[in-house]
């Protein structure tokens, strides 16, 4: 008897489900968009800031498309530091990293998942131990060690600790591996092929897209660093972007050039963004299941 | 039998090969800091002369310490952003999660504060709580409030840094609960409806149900950052802020060991923080079954 009456209800109702659906559904999208020029806005705020002129800057109230649009800070930033070099410097570090580091990860993630060997499990579970320990326990004494060998002022600190893998790329590879069958590698095997042959011959192309959005992220994980590079890099010349701009900050807040920072953190959050808007898609979903799997 | 083992002993010289360097690495980077740390903290170090054994003096010292207290109530306090971030973040999924118009470029306009640095977003909001033209303050005026100098009041500057933590995070932790929503099966839901369950009841016995182990995770995940801030804090307020009502305690860390040279103190302290980020890992490991190492 309920059950009829339920199904009744049910079926009289679709029509104005669906009007009701599309109410809240326009609901949602104004709670979302009024949502989304908040998380816009300081931005927008930046850029514009950076194409006002210094006096434009104080006008009250404020002006959000300057009357006089100048990208003449764009131009000027260049000379005010070390910007070029900077960004030289964030490209070298980034990219010598997470090149070898994502060759060096791929590797142990394959040798992990697919190869037999003593204590596998033990290794792997030392490994993983070490991601709890944080990094203000070891800074001290790795610039220590660093500075014993005459490493500081120069990128080999941020460097070559990185060369030898990142942990997280590795579980991720790892657990990507898994749905790879063992069959492949026994044919493989069986064809004669060397297990180096096996890793780039099969592993590797099977496992690029993985590799690729571990990569990207890796990437603007370095890339936006700043308290490895704030410990080592004294010298202007020598300094990676973060730090260069946060040195823009402080020379040109007391000049209140606020165009002129606002330019060159422009400059430095630029190349990631677009970085994210190409392979948003990638990142995206690669970041959706490292939460799903946590 | 014989050939087996030795093609079994093969493949184990290549996984050696294969491990090496990141067990390498291990070893190098963060076994012997770590030991070295721990004996650290037990010393006079400061990176020159000799080490001295001084036992528990650091802890002792560090328990009295004004600035620790202070540094540490920071920090905690800035943490109060959690649950904030968590709330709104879901809330901004389940409405993402509707499948409505636009829903692909919202993802990304949340997301973009995640990827953009922290020391050009720290700048730009520093200059956003100017006190006189920032633009948090003339947002404010709109609505007929008069903001204040945000980072130079004792009373404002935590809860600016919460603020802008939760701006930057959110699309994170929205993303996570997109995707915990998204695997939630929908029969559950029709079947609640026909049980006449209303939206409220479905969210309160399925949804937040569903996605309790990714909020753990969240919680875990940001308490574990949250405990370790520093950049904003070096950028925004680069004393400290007013009385020092902003260090966090990786700043003081910072400020011993690389300012005062007090490297056995601050190894003491950051011995710790450690600690304490170890035991917030280990609830996590313990409570969440999901996560198991089993290989093979």
């Amino acid at each position: 008897m309920e059950v009829a009456v339920v199904k009744k209800e049910v079926k009289a109702e679709p029509m104005s489900e669906k009007k009701k659906d599309r109410i809240t559904n326009i609901f949602v999208f104004a709670f979302l968009s009024f949502g989304a020029i908040f998380m816009v806005a300081p931005l927008l705020w930046m850029f514009s800031t950076s194409l006002k002129s210094k006096e434009d800057v104080f006008a009250l109230p404020p002006v959000w498309i300057p009357k006089d649009i100048s990208f003449s800070k764009y131009l000027e930033i260049w000379d005010m530091g070390p910007l070029l070099s900077g960004i030289g410097n964030s490209l070298i570090v980034a990219l010598s990293v997470t090149i070898i580091g994502t060759l060096t990860s791929s590797l142990a993630a394959f040798a992990f998942a697919k190869l037999k060997f003593n204590g596998k499990n033990k290794i792997f579970i030392m490994l993983f131990a070490s991601v709890m320990i944080p990094y203000p326990v070891l800074m001290i004494p790795q610039f220590i060690m660093f500075s014993s060998i005459g490493w500081v002022d120069s990128l080999l600190p941020l460097i070559v600790p990185g060369l030898f893998g990142n942990l997280f790329m590795i579980f991720f590879l790892r657990q990507y591996l898994n749905s790879v069958p063992n069959s492949i590698i026994e044919a493989a095997k069986i064809d004669g092929c060397s297990y180096f042959q096996i890793f780039y011959k099969i592993i590797f192309p099977l496992i690029k897209p993985a590799v690729a959005a571990q990569l990207i992220l890796w990437f603007m994980g370095i890339w936006n660093d700043y308290l490895g590079p704030i410990l080592y890099l004294n010298s202007p010349e020598k300094q990676t972007l973060q730090l260069v701009i946060a040195n823009f900050n402080a020379s040109y807040a007391i000049q209140s050039d606020y165009p002129l920072i606002m330019a060159a953190s422009v400059v430095a959050l630029l190349p990631m963004l677009i970085v994210f808007i190409i392979f948003q898609k990638q990142i995206i979903e690669s970041i959706a299941i490292s939460g799903v799997k946590g | 039998m014989k050939a087996t083992s030795k093609l079994y002993r093969t493949e184990q010289r290549y996984a050696y090969l294969f491990i090496a360097a990141p067990v390498l690495g291990f070893l190098i980077f963060a076994m012997v800091p770590l030991i070295y740390s721990m004996y650290g903290a037990f010393t006079n170090w400061n990176g020159l002369g000799q080490m001295e054994f001084i036992g528990f003096e650091n802890f002792i010292n560090l328990f009295k310490d004004e600035y620790f207290y202070k540094s540490m109530y920071n920090t905690f306090f800035m943490m109060l952003g959690i649950p904030i971030g968590i709330v709104l973040a879901l809330l901004l999924a389940l409405a993402l999660n509707r499948g409505i118009f636009g829903t692909n470029t919202f993802r990304v306009l949340y997301y973009i504060p995640v990827i953009s640095s922290i020391a050009a977003v720290s700048i730009l909001w520093q200059w956003a709580y100017n006190g006189d033209y920032g633009l948090v303050n003339q947002f404010l005026d709109l609505i007929g409030i008069e903001g204040p100098n945000w980072l130079q009041n004792t009373a404002t500057v935590k809860p600016a840094l919460i603020i802008m933590a939760v701006w930057k995070g959110l699309g994170y932790t929205m993303l996570l609960y997109l995707a915990a929503l998204q695997s939630v099966p929908k029969t559950f839901y029709e079947a609640a409806k026909l049980d006449g369950a209303n939206a409220f009841q479905a969210f309160w016995h399925i949804t937040l149900p569903m996605v309790k182990p990714v909020t753990f995770f969240i919680i875990v995940t940001n308490i574990i950052g949250g405990a370790q801030i520093f950049t904003e804090i070096n950028v925004m307020t680069p004393t400290g802020g007013p009385e020092y009502s902003s260090a966090s305690v990786v700043f003081y860390i910072w400020q011993k060991a690389f300012g005062n040279f007090q490297l056995g103190y601050a190894s003491a302290m950051a011995l710790v923080l450690g600690l304490f980020i170890f035991i917030i890992t280990l609830i996590q490991f313990k409570m969440n079954e999901k996560s198991s190492f089993d290989l093979d």
